[in-house]
Protein backbone atom coordinates (compact mmCIF):
# COMPACT_ATOMS: atom_id res chain seq x y z
CA UNK A 1 0.00 0.00 0.00
CA UNK A 2 1.32 3.62 -0.55
CA UNK A 3 1.24 5.45 2.55
CA UNK A 4 2.53 9.42 2.63
CA UNK A 5 3.20 10.33 6.42
CA UNK A 6 3.00 14.41 6.96
CA UNK A 7 5.04 15.10 9.55
CA UNK A 8 7.30 12.25 8.63
CA UNK A 9 10.57 13.75 10.00
CA UNK A 10 9.62 13.97 13.58
CA UNK A 11 11.32 11.30 16.02
CA UNK A 12 8.44 8.92 15.90
CA UNK A 13 7.04 9.54 12.52
CA UNK A 14 10.66 8.31 11.16
CA UNK A 15 9.86 4.76 13.18
CA UNK A 16 6.23 4.42 11.80
CA UNK A 17 7.88 5.62 8.39
CA UNK A 18 10.79 3.04 8.71
CA UNK A 19 8.24 0.19 10.07
CA UNK A 20 5.83 0.62 7.30
CA UNK A 21 8.61 -0.19 4.67
CA UNK A 22 9.85 -3.03 6.15
CA UNK A 23 6.42 -4.32 6.41
CA UNK A 24 6.57 -4.18 2.42
CA UNK A 25 4.88 -0.27 2.13
CA UNK A 26 5.88 2.06 -0.36
CA UNK A 27 6.30 4.60 2.30
CA UNK A 28 6.06 8.84 1.42
CA UNK A 29 7.23 11.11 3.48
CA UNK A 30 5.97 14.90 3.75
CA UNK A 31 7.94 17.44 5.92
CA UNK A 32 8.97 20.88 6.23
CA UNK A 33 12.04 20.03 8.34
CA UNK A 34 14.46 17.54 6.61
CA UNK A 35 15.24 14.11 7.10
CA UNK A 36 19.07 13.93 6.01
CA UNK A 37 19.29 10.24 6.12
CA UNK A 38 16.31 9.14 5.07
CA UNK A 39 17.00 5.46 3.63
CA UNK A 40 16.49 4.89 0.21
CA UNK A 41 13.10 3.82 -1.06
CA UNK A 42 11.37 6.32 1.01
CA UNK A 43 10.72 9.68 -0.99
CA UNK A 44 10.84 12.59 1.32
CA UNK A 45 8.93 16.03 0.40
CA UNK A 46 10.41 18.82 1.72
CA UNK A 47 7.38 21.37 2.22
CA UNK A 48 4.86 22.68 4.52
CA UNK A 49 1.28 20.90 4.15
CA UNK A 50 -0.56 23.61 3.67
CA UNK A 51 1.53 24.63 0.97
CA UNK A 52 0.51 24.35 -2.60
CA UNK A 53 3.61 22.06 -3.04
CA UNK A 54 2.30 19.34 -0.17
CA UNK A 55 -1.08 19.29 -2.34
CA UNK A 56 1.04 18.29 -5.77
CA UNK A 57 2.32 15.44 -3.60
CA UNK A 58 -1.02 13.84 -3.33
CA UNK A 59 -1.85 14.88 -6.84
CA UNK A 60 0.98 12.95 -8.53
CA UNK A 61 1.84 10.46 -6.10
CA UNK A 62 -1.83 9.66 -5.40
CA UNK A 63 -0.74 7.94 -1.88
CA UNK A 64 -3.70 5.34 -0.79
CA UNK A 65 -3.21 6.10 3.30
CA UNK A 66 -2.04 9.38 4.95
CA UNK A 67 -1.03 9.21 8.62
CA UNK A 68 -1.11 12.92 9.86
CA UNK A 69 1.97 13.21 12.02
CA UNK A 70 2.16 16.71 11.45
CA UNK A 71 0.88 18.56 14.72
CA UNK A 72 2.79 20.26 17.34
CA UNK A 73 2.45 18.37 20.54
CA UNK A 74 5.08 19.95 22.77
CA UNK A 75 3.90 21.96 25.82
CA UNK A 76 6.32 24.63 25.63
CA UNK A 77 5.82 25.36 22.28
CA UNK A 78 3.41 28.09 21.85
CA UNK A 79 1.32 30.90 20.11
CA UNK A 80 -0.20 31.60 16.87
CA UNK A 81 2.07 29.70 15.09
CA UNK A 82 1.16 26.13 16.59
CA UNK A 83 -1.68 26.90 16.57
CA UNK A 84 -1.63 27.60 12.85
CA UNK A 85 -0.24 24.13 12.17
CA UNK A 86 -2.14 22.23 13.95
CA UNK A 87 -5.71 23.49 13.13
CA UNK A 88 -4.88 24.53 9.52
CA UNK A 89 -2.84 21.94 8.89
CA UNK A 90 -5.46 19.33 9.64
CA UNK A 91 -7.92 20.97 7.84
CA UNK A 92 -5.61 20.75 4.50
CA UNK A 93 -4.54 17.28 5.04
CA UNK A 94 -7.86 16.32 5.00
CA UNK A 95 -9.45 18.79 2.07
CA UNK A 96 -6.12 17.10 0.00
CA UNK A 97 -6.99 14.06 1.21
CA UNK A 98 -10.46 13.71 0.23
CA UNK A 99 -9.99 15.84 -3.40
CA UNK A 100 -7.27 13.71 -4.99
CA UNK A 101 -8.85 9.96 -3.37
CA UNK A 102 -6.99 9.08 -0.49
CA UNK A 103 -9.42 6.01 1.28
CA UNK A 104 -7.76 6.22 4.96
CA UNK A 105 -6.55 9.34 6.98
CA UNK A 106 -4.96 8.13 10.17
CA UNK A 107 -5.02 11.17 12.42
CA UNK A 108 -2.29 10.61 15.48
CA UNK A 109 -3.39 12.74 18.34
CA UNK A 110 -2.34 12.36 21.81
CA UNK A 111 -4.33 11.97 25.15
CA UNK A 112 -3.93 15.15 26.34
CA UNK A 113 -7.01 15.97 24.49
CA UNK A 114 -8.84 14.59 27.93
CA UNK A 115 -7.10 17.40 29.66
CA UNK A 116 -6.02 17.10 33.32
CA UNK A 117 -7.83 18.38 36.09
CA UNK A 118 -8.45 17.47 39.80
CA UNK A 119 -11.73 16.06 39.07
CA UNK A 120 -11.52 14.57 35.85
CA UNK A 121 -11.74 10.67 36.00
CA UNK A 122 -8.87 8.07 35.59
CA UNK A 123 -9.25 6.00 32.64
CA UNK A 124 -10.99 8.16 30.12
CA UNK A 125 -12.66 6.54 27.34
CA UNK A 126 -13.45 7.84 23.64
CA UNK A 127 -16.93 9.11 24.39
CA UNK A 128 -15.20 12.01 27.02
CA UNK A 129 -15.21 15.56 26.02
CA UNK A 130 -11.93 16.65 27.04
CA UNK A 131 -11.84 18.66 30.47
CA UNK A 132 -9.73 21.22 32.23
CA UNK A 133 -9.79 23.39 28.54
CA UNK A 134 -10.03 26.01 30.94
CA UNK A 135 -6.95 26.08 33.16
CA UNK A 136 -4.62 25.34 29.82
CA UNK A 137 -5.77 27.50 26.76
CA UNK A 138 -2.42 26.05 25.04
CA UNK A 139 -4.09 22.94 24.79
CA UNK A 140 -7.06 24.37 23.36
CA UNK A 141 -5.29 24.16 19.37
CA UNK A 142 -5.02 20.37 19.91
CA UNK A 143 -8.23 19.48 20.81
CA UNK A 144 -9.94 21.59 17.97
CA UNK A 145 -7.27 19.23 15.44
CA UNK A 146 -8.59 16.06 17.26
CA UNK A 147 -12.25 17.48 16.75
CA UNK A 148 -11.78 18.30 13.22
CA UNK A 149 -10.06 15.36 12.27
CA UNK A 150 -13.45 13.20 14.36
CA UNK A 151 -15.58 15.33 12.30
CA UNK A 152 -14.17 13.77 9.56
CA UNK A 153 -16.12 10.55 10.10
CA UNK A 154 -19.54 11.63 9.28
CA UNK A 155 -18.49 14.48 7.40
CA UNK A 156 -16.51 12.39 4.12
CA UNK A 157 -18.34 8.97 4.83
CA UNK A 158 -16.46 8.13 2.03
CA UNK A 159 -13.45 8.54 3.48
CA UNK A 160 -11.66 5.66 6.30
CA UNK A 161 -11.07 8.00 9.52
CA UNK A 162 -8.88 6.67 12.63
CA UNK A 163 -8.45 8.64 15.28
CA UNK A 164 -6.03 8.32 17.89
CA UNK A 165 -5.54 9.30 20.98
CA UNK A 166 -1.44 8.25 21.75
CA UNK A 167 -0.34 8.51 25.39
CA UNK A 168 3.40 9.68 26.06
CA UNK A 169 6.62 7.78 24.10
CA UNK A 170 9.95 6.70 25.53
CA UNK A 171 12.67 5.71 23.79
CA UNK A 172 15.84 5.68 21.58
CA UNK A 173 14.18 9.34 20.16
CA UNK A 174 14.54 11.12 23.63
CA UNK A 175 11.89 13.54 22.28
CA UNK A 176 8.23 14.21 22.77
CA UNK A 177 6.63 15.59 25.95
CA UNK A 178 7.52 13.25 28.61
CA UNK A 179 11.42 13.02 27.73
CA UNK A 180 11.82 16.38 27.97
CA UNK A 181 10.32 16.44 31.44
CA UNK A 182 13.00 14.09 32.32
CA UNK A 183 15.98 15.76 29.96
CA UNK A 184 17.77 16.93 33.11
CA UNK A 185 19.38 15.55 36.42
CA UNK A 186 16.72 16.76 38.91
CA UNK A 187 13.03 17.08 37.76
CA UNK A 188 11.10 19.15 39.57
CA UNK A 189 7.49 17.87 41.33
CA UNK A 190 4.84 19.90 42.41
CA UNK A 191 5.00 18.57 45.92
CA UNK A 192 2.28 16.78 47.60
CA UNK A 193 1.08 15.48 44.00
CA UNK A 194 2.23 12.85 42.15
CA UNK A 195 0.11 11.92 38.44
CA UNK A 196 0.22 8.71 37.23
CA UNK A 197 1.62 9.08 33.60
CA UNK A 198 0.83 6.75 30.89
CA UNK A 199 3.64 5.84 28.01
CA UNK A 200 4.52 3.47 25.78
CA UNK A 201 7.81 2.36 24.22
CA UNK A 202 8.40 4.05 20.50
CA UNK A 203 8.58 0.68 18.80
CA UNK A 204 5.09 -0.14 20.36
CA UNK A 205 3.69 2.94 19.33
CA UNK A 206 5.26 3.08 15.91
CA UNK A 207 3.65 -0.18 15.83
CA UNK A 208 0.22 0.43 17.04
CA UNK A 209 -0.05 3.09 14.43
CA UNK A 210 1.46 0.67 11.40
CA UNK A 211 -1.21 -1.46 12.76
CA UNK A 212 -4.23 1.17 12.13
CA UNK A 213 -2.97 1.61 8.87
CA UNK A 214 -2.83 -1.57 7.99
CA UNK A 215 -5.91 -2.97 9.91
CA UNK A 216 -7.84 0.51 8.45
CA UNK A 217 -10.37 0.61 11.76
CA UNK A 218 -12.36 3.38 11.73
CA UNK A 219 -13.22 5.36 14.56
CA UNK A 220 -11.51 7.06 17.66
CA UNK A 221 -9.20 5.06 19.63
CA UNK A 222 -7.15 5.89 23.24
CA UNK A 223 -3.58 3.94 22.76
CA UNK A 224 -1.87 2.46 25.24
CA UNK A 225 0.16 0.03 26.54
CA UNK A 226 1.53 -0.44 30.02
CA UNK A 227 0.08 0.11 33.31
CA UNK A 228 0.35 4.13 34.49
CA UNK A 229 3.09 4.69 36.52
CA UNK A 230 3.24 7.50 39.24
CA UNK A 231 5.63 10.38 38.22
CA UNK A 232 7.93 10.03 40.71
CA UNK A 233 8.50 6.28 40.06
CA UNK A 234 9.13 7.19 36.66
CA UNK A 235 11.95 10.02 37.28
CA UNK A 236 14.02 7.83 40.14
CA UNK A 237 13.65 4.59 37.96
CA UNK A 238 14.74 6.60 34.47
CA UNK A 239 18.16 7.61 37.26
CA UNK A 240 16.70 11.10 38.00
CA UNK A 241 16.01 13.15 40.87
CA UNK A 242 12.36 13.79 42.04
CA UNK A 243 12.80 17.44 43.87
CA UNK A 244 9.33 18.06 45.10
CA UNK A 245 8.41 22.47 45.21
CA UNK A 246 5.32 23.86 46.77
CA UNK A 247 3.21 25.01 43.80
CA UNK A 248 3.20 28.99 44.17
CA UNK A 249 7.52 28.54 44.47
CA UNK A 250 7.78 26.11 41.26
CA UNK A 251 5.42 28.81 39.40
CA UNK A 252 7.82 31.18 39.99
CA UNK A 253 11.22 29.29 38.69
CA UNK A 254 9.69 27.57 35.82
CA UNK A 255 12.42 28.40 33.20
CA UNK A 256 14.99 29.38 35.66
CA UNK A 257 18.01 27.17 36.96
CA UNK A 258 17.78 24.72 34.32
CA UNK A 259 14.26 23.86 35.24
CA UNK A 260 12.31 23.54 32.18
CA UNK A 261 9.73 26.67 30.86
CA UNK A 262 6.27 25.66 30.70
CA UNK A 263 2.98 27.63 30.13
CA UNK A 264 1.25 27.79 33.81
CA UNK A 265 -1.39 25.16 32.81
CA UNK A 266 1.03 22.77 32.24
CA UNK A 267 1.78 22.59 36.08
CA UNK A 268 -2.00 20.80 36.09
CA UNK A 269 -0.30 18.22 34.06
CA UNK A 270 2.10 17.49 36.40
CA UNK A 271 -0.80 17.61 39.41
CA UNK A 272 -3.49 15.91 38.15
CA UNK A 273 -3.21 12.23 35.92
CA UNK A 274 -4.25 11.56 32.62
CA UNK A 275 -5.12 8.24 32.36
CA UNK A 276 -6.95 6.66 29.37
CA UNK A 277 -8.47 3.14 28.54
CA UNK A 278 -7.49 1.32 25.18
CA UNK A 279 -9.55 -1.17 25.71
CA UNK A 280 -11.35 -0.82 22.14
CA UNK A 281 -7.80 -0.17 20.17
CA UNK A 282 -6.57 -3.42 21.47
CA UNK A 283 -10.10 -5.18 20.42
CA UNK A 284 -9.96 -3.44 17.16
CA UNK A 285 -6.68 -4.17 16.33
CA UNK A 286 -5.19 -7.00 18.23
CA UNK A 287 -2.42 -4.85 18.94
CA UNK A 288 -0.90 -5.64 22.55
CA UNK A 289 2.73 -3.78 24.06
CA UNK A 290 5.54 -5.85 24.07
CA UNK A 291 7.71 -3.49 26.34
CA UNK A 292 6.38 -3.55 29.52
CA UNK A 293 6.37 -0.30 32.31
CA UNK A 294 9.26 -1.36 34.13
CA UNK A 295 11.55 -2.48 30.76
CA UNK A 296 10.58 0.89 29.20
CA UNK A 297 11.93 2.46 32.41
CA UNK A 298 14.97 0.76 32.64
CA UNK A 299 15.46 0.67 28.68
CA UNK A 300 15.24 4.51 28.68
CA UNK A 301 17.39 5.27 31.53
CA UNK A 302 20.36 3.26 29.49
CA UNK A 303 19.47 5.25 26.51
CA UNK A 304 19.83 8.39 28.47
CA UNK A 305 22.85 6.92 30.52
CA UNK A 306 21.96 7.37 33.46
CA UNK B 1 4.56 2.54 63.89
CA UNK B 2 5.68 4.11 60.66
CA UNK B 3 5.16 0.92 59.02
CA UNK B 4 3.81 -2.23 61.02
CA UNK B 5 4.66 -5.45 59.79
CA UNK B 6 1.53 -7.11 60.65
CA UNK B 7 0.34 -4.36 58.29
CA UNK B 8 2.59 -5.00 55.78
CA UNK B 9 1.97 -8.41 55.66
CA UNK B 10 -2.11 -8.21 55.12
CA UNK B 11 -1.33 -5.70 52.33
CA UNK B 12 0.81 -8.45 50.59
CA UNK B 13 -2.21 -10.38 50.89
CA UNK B 14 -4.78 -8.17 49.25
CA UNK B 15 -5.81 -9.35 46.04
CA UNK B 16 -5.36 -6.56 43.32
CA UNK B 17 -3.30 -6.63 40.42
CA UNK B 18 -0.11 -5.07 41.58
CA UNK B 19 2.92 -5.16 38.99
CA UNK B 20 7.03 -5.55 40.00
CA UNK B 21 6.79 -1.69 41.04
CA UNK B 22 4.12 -2.23 43.66
CA UNK B 23 1.86 -0.57 41.68
CA UNK B 24 -1.75 -1.92 40.69
CA UNK B 25 -3.68 -0.02 37.52
CA UNK B 26 -5.38 2.41 39.30
CA UNK B 27 -1.98 3.93 40.61
CA UNK B 28 -2.73 2.25 44.13
CA UNK B 29 0.80 1.59 45.68
CA UNK B 30 1.71 -0.87 48.26
CA UNK B 31 4.27 1.55 49.63
CA UNK B 32 2.01 3.97 50.49
CA UNK B 33 -0.92 1.52 51.92
CA UNK B 34 1.35 0.01 54.51
CA UNK B 35 2.89 3.38 55.81
CA UNK B 36 -1.14 4.99 55.64
CA UNK B 37 -2.61 1.62 57.06
CA UNK B 38 -0.18 1.45 59.99
CA UNK B 39 -1.21 4.89 60.95
CA UNK B 40 -5.12 4.37 61.02
CA UNK B 41 -4.22 0.72 62.61
CA UNK B 42 -2.83 2.76 65.45
CA UNK B 43 -6.27 4.67 65.39
CA UNK B 44 -7.90 1.54 65.09
CA UNK B 45 -6.66 -0.82 67.76
CA UNK B 46 -5.16 2.02 70.47
CA UNK B 47 -6.45 5.20 69.81
CA UNK B 48 -10.49 4.69 68.96
CA UNK B 49 -10.78 1.05 69.72
CA UNK B 50 -13.06 0.05 67.38
CA UNK B 51 -15.12 -2.56 67.62
CA UNK B 52 -16.16 -4.77 64.60
CA UNK B 53 -18.93 -6.52 64.34
CA UNK B 54 -20.37 -8.76 61.52
CA UNK B 55 -17.49 -8.00 59.21
CA UNK B 56 -17.64 -11.58 58.47
CA UNK B 57 -20.98 -9.66 56.47
CA UNK B 58 -18.53 -8.65 53.54
CA UNK B 59 -17.76 -11.11 50.51
CA UNK B 60 -14.44 -12.19 50.46
CA UNK B 61 -14.03 -11.40 47.06
CA UNK B 62 -15.90 -9.55 43.69
CA UNK B 63 -17.55 -6.72 43.44
CA UNK B 64 -19.71 -5.02 46.85
CA UNK B 65 -20.52 -1.88 47.94
CA UNK B 66 -20.34 -0.40 52.02
CA UNK B 67 -23.35 1.68 52.48
CA UNK B 68 -22.93 3.59 55.94
CA UNK B 69 -23.89 6.61 57.77
CA UNK B 70 -21.42 9.31 59.03
CA UNK B 71 -21.21 9.80 62.75
CA UNK B 72 -19.68 13.51 62.61
CA UNK B 73 -17.12 15.60 62.79
CA UNK B 74 -14.98 14.77 59.34
CA UNK B 75 -14.79 11.09 58.29
CA UNK B 76 -13.05 9.30 60.87
CA UNK B 77 -15.93 6.61 60.05
CA UNK B 78 -14.74 6.13 56.59
CA UNK B 79 -11.09 5.59 57.82
CA UNK B 80 -12.12 3.27 60.54
CA UNK B 81 -13.99 1.04 58.05
CA UNK B 82 -10.98 1.13 55.77
CA UNK B 83 -9.00 -0.20 58.54
CA UNK B 84 -10.96 -2.74 59.28
CA UNK B 85 -11.66 -3.94 55.99
CA UNK B 86 -7.77 -4.40 55.71
CA UNK B 87 -6.95 -5.39 59.53
CA UNK B 88 -10.50 -8.05 60.11
CA UNK B 89 -10.88 -9.58 56.87
CA UNK B 90 -9.60 -12.69 55.65
CA UNK B 91 -8.21 -12.59 53.20
CA UNK B 92 -7.81 -8.47 54.03
CA UNK B 93 -9.53 -6.24 51.11
CA UNK B 94 -9.05 -2.58 50.60
CA UNK B 95 -12.27 -0.87 50.34
CA UNK B 96 -12.45 2.20 48.00
CA UNK B 97 -13.75 5.42 49.19
CA UNK B 98 -16.04 8.22 47.27
CA UNK B 99 -13.94 10.99 48.26
CA UNK B 100 -15.40 14.80 48.39
CA UNK B 101 -13.68 16.56 45.53
CA UNK B 102 -11.64 18.99 47.36
CA UNK B 103 -9.43 16.67 48.45
CA UNK B 104 -7.85 15.70 45.29
CA UNK B 105 -6.89 19.68 44.79
CA UNK B 106 -5.05 19.95 47.70
CA UNK B 107 -1.67 18.98 48.15
CA UNK B 108 -0.70 15.81 50.42
CA UNK B 109 -4.48 15.16 50.35
CA UNK B 110 -3.84 14.20 46.49
CA UNK B 111 -1.12 12.35 46.97
CA UNK B 112 -2.36 9.92 49.68
CA UNK B 113 -5.62 9.62 48.44
CA UNK B 114 -4.31 8.72 44.82
CA UNK B 115 -1.93 6.46 46.34
CA UNK B 116 -4.01 4.69 48.50
CA UNK B 117 -7.20 4.21 46.33
CA UNK B 118 -9.76 6.51 47.55
CA UNK B 119 -10.85 8.59 44.57
CA UNK B 120 -12.69 11.49 43.88
CA UNK B 121 -16.35 10.64 44.01
CA UNK B 122 -17.41 10.53 40.14
CA UNK B 123 -19.74 8.42 38.84
CA UNK B 124 -17.38 6.67 36.41
CA UNK B 125 -14.84 5.89 39.65
CA UNK B 126 -17.58 4.22 41.02
CA UNK B 127 -19.09 2.08 38.26
CA UNK B 128 -15.21 1.21 36.81
CA UNK B 129 -14.09 0.19 40.78
CA UNK B 130 -17.56 -2.39 40.88
CA UNK B 131 -16.80 -3.83 36.87
CA UNK B 132 -13.26 -4.47 38.39
CA UNK B 133 -14.79 -6.43 41.62
CA UNK B 134 -13.44 -4.18 43.29
CA UNK B 135 -14.94 -2.97 47.43
CA UNK B 136 -16.41 0.30 47.25
CA UNK B 137 -17.52 2.31 50.73
CA UNK B 138 -20.08 4.89 50.16
CA UNK B 139 -21.66 7.54 52.59
CA UNK B 140 -24.77 8.57 50.54
CA UNK B 141 -25.14 11.61 53.25
CA UNK B 142 -22.33 13.50 51.87
CA UNK B 143 -20.48 16.27 53.87
CA UNK B 144 -23.96 17.02 55.05
CA UNK B 145 -23.43 13.75 56.91
CA UNK B 146 -19.99 14.95 58.31
CA UNK B 147 -21.37 18.14 59.10
CA UNK B 148 -24.03 16.63 61.66
CA UNK B 149 -23.57 18.44 65.14
CA UNK B 150 -23.16 16.38 68.14
CA UNK B 151 -27.12 16.22 69.03
CA UNK B 152 -27.82 15.04 65.79
CA UNK B 153 -24.91 12.16 66.03
CA UNK B 154 -27.22 9.27 65.98
CA UNK B 155 -29.74 10.73 63.41
CA UNK B 156 -29.88 9.90 59.49
CA UNK B 157 -29.83 12.93 56.54
CA UNK B 158 -31.42 12.22 53.38
CA UNK B 159 -29.63 9.62 51.06
CA UNK B 160 -28.52 10.36 47.57
CA UNK B 161 -29.70 7.60 45.49
CA UNK B 162 -26.75 7.40 42.94
CA UNK B 163 -25.30 4.31 44.76
CA UNK B 164 -28.73 2.97 44.23
CA UNK B 165 -29.01 3.11 41.02
CA UNK B 166 -24.97 2.12 40.56
CA UNK B 167 -25.72 -0.87 42.42
CA UNK B 168 -28.53 -2.26 40.28
CA UNK B 169 -26.92 -1.32 37.06
CA UNK B 170 -23.64 -3.13 38.15
CA UNK B 171 -25.64 -5.93 40.00
CA UNK B 172 -23.73 -5.26 43.10
CA UNK B 173 -24.55 -6.39 46.86
CA UNK B 174 -24.78 -3.96 49.51
CA UNK B 175 -23.49 -4.34 52.67
CA UNK B 176 -25.11 -2.17 54.83
CA UNK B 177 -23.47 -0.46 58.21
CA UNK B 178 -23.91 1.35 61.22
CA UNK B 179 -20.95 3.78 62.86
CA UNK B 180 -21.22 5.42 66.30
CA UNK B 181 -18.55 7.28 68.28
CA UNK B 182 -17.07 9.72 65.43
CA UNK B 183 -19.44 12.23 67.04
CA UNK B 184 -18.45 11.77 70.71
CA UNK B 185 -14.69 12.02 69.40
CA UNK B 186 -15.28 14.85 67.55
CA UNK B 187 -18.10 16.58 69.54
CA UNK B 188 -19.34 19.59 67.10
CA UNK B 189 -21.27 22.08 68.41
CA UNK B 190 -20.96 24.26 65.55
CA UNK B 191 -19.26 24.28 61.79
CA UNK B 192 -17.45 27.27 60.47
CA UNK B 193 -18.03 27.43 56.79
CA UNK B 194 -16.25 30.67 56.75
CA UNK B 195 -12.97 29.20 57.72
CA UNK B 196 -13.59 26.21 55.62
CA UNK B 197 -13.73 28.29 53.07
CA UNK B 198 -10.20 30.12 53.51
CA UNK B 199 -8.80 26.87 53.59
CA UNK B 200 -10.25 24.78 50.85
CA UNK B 201 -12.51 22.74 52.60
CA UNK B 202 -16.26 22.80 52.75
CA UNK B 203 -16.74 23.20 56.26
CA UNK B 204 -14.63 22.98 59.50
CA UNK B 205 -16.00 21.47 62.65
CA UNK B 206 -15.44 24.16 66.01
CA UNK B 207 -16.23 21.88 69.48
CA UNK B 208 -16.47 23.31 72.68
CA UNK B 209 -12.31 22.94 73.46
CA UNK B 210 -12.13 24.65 69.95
CA UNK B 211 -10.38 22.43 67.33
CA UNK B 212 -11.69 19.57 65.97
CA UNK B 213 -8.96 17.26 66.93
CA UNK B 214 -10.37 14.21 67.92
CA UNK B 215 -10.57 12.51 71.32
CA UNK B 216 -10.02 9.19 72.36
CA UNK B 217 -13.30 8.11 71.92
CA UNK B 218 -14.50 4.57 71.56
CA UNK B 219 -15.59 4.07 67.99
CA UNK B 220 -17.93 0.56 66.80
CA UNK B 221 -19.22 -0.49 63.75
CA UNK B 222 -21.15 -3.08 62.60
CA UNK B 223 -21.77 -4.52 59.53
CA UNK B 224 -25.57 -6.01 58.15
CA UNK B 225 -25.89 -9.36 55.49
CA UNK B 226 -25.88 -7.89 51.99
CA UNK B 227 -28.47 -6.50 50.99
CA UNK B 228 -29.27 -7.61 47.03
CA UNK B 229 -32.02 -5.79 44.94
CA UNK B 230 -32.27 -6.81 41.25
CA UNK B 231 -33.20 -4.23 38.18
CA UNK B 232 -31.25 -2.17 35.69
CA UNK B 233 -30.52 1.30 37.70
CA UNK B 234 -33.26 2.32 35.11
CA UNK B 235 -36.19 2.37 37.08
CA UNK B 236 -38.55 5.43 37.88
CA UNK B 237 -37.56 7.45 40.82
CA UNK B 238 -40.05 6.67 43.32
CA UNK B 239 -38.46 2.80 42.49
CA UNK B 240 -35.15 4.04 43.81
CA UNK B 241 -36.41 6.01 46.34
CA UNK B 242 -38.18 2.74 48.20
CA UNK B 243 -34.49 0.65 47.54
CA UNK B 244 -32.56 3.28 49.03
CA UNK B 245 -35.70 3.69 52.43
CA UNK B 246 -34.99 0.22 52.69
CA UNK B 247 -31.48 0.19 52.72
CA UNK B 248 -31.47 3.65 55.48
CA UNK B 249 -33.63 1.52 57.34
CA UNK B 250 -31.09 -0.95 57.85
CA UNK B 251 -28.60 1.43 58.23
CA UNK B 252 -30.61 3.03 61.38
CA UNK B 253 -31.21 -0.42 63.17
CA UNK B 254 -27.46 -0.94 62.91
CA UNK B 255 -26.50 2.25 63.90
CA UNK B 256 -29.04 1.31 67.04
CA UNK B 257 -27.71 -1.84 67.58
CA UNK B 258 -24.11 -0.42 67.46
CA UNK B 259 -25.16 2.41 70.11
CA UNK B 260 -26.17 -0.64 72.20
CA UNK B 261 -23.34 -2.45 72.10
CA UNK B 262 -21.34 0.67 72.75
CA UNK B 263 -22.99 1.42 75.51
CA UNK B 264 -22.87 -1.73 77.46
CA UNK B 265 -19.04 -1.70 77.03
CA UNK B 266 -18.86 1.90 78.32
CA UNK B 267 -21.04 1.06 81.49
CA UNK B 268 -20.58 -2.56 81.78
CA UNK B 269 -23.32 -4.07 84.62
CA UNK B 270 -25.14 -1.10 83.19
CA UNK B 271 -27.40 -2.73 81.74
CA UNK B 272 -27.74 -2.44 77.85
Amino acid sequence: MRVLIAGSSGALARQVALLLKSRGHEVIGLDRRPWRDAPEGIEVFETDVRKRAAEDVFRTRKPECVVHMATVNALTAGGDERARINVGGTKSLFEHAVNHGVKHVVFVGRHTYYGASADSPLYHTEDEPPHGIGSFPELADLVAADLYAANALWREPGLVTTVLRLVYTLGPSQQGTLASFLRGKRVPLVLGYDPLFQFLFESDAARAIALSVEQRVKGIYNVCGPNPVPLRLIVEHTGRTAVPIPEPLLRGLLGRFGLPRLPAGALEHIKFPIVVDGKAFRRATSFSHEVDEVECLQRYRLLTGR
Amino acid sequence: MASDDSVRERVNRLELPFNALGIDPYGISKKHLVVGFSLLGWFYRHYFRVRAVGAANVPRRGRAMLVGNHSGGYAIDGAMVLASMMLELEPPRLAQGMAEKFINQLPVGSLWSSRTGQFTGLPEHAERLLEDDRLLMVFPEGARGTAKLYKERYSLVDFGTGFMRLALKTKTPIVPLGFVGGADAVPTVTNSYALGKLVGVPYVPVTPYGVALPLPAPCEVHYGEALRFSGTGDEEDQVIRGYVEQVKHRIAELVEAARASRRARLRPGAGA
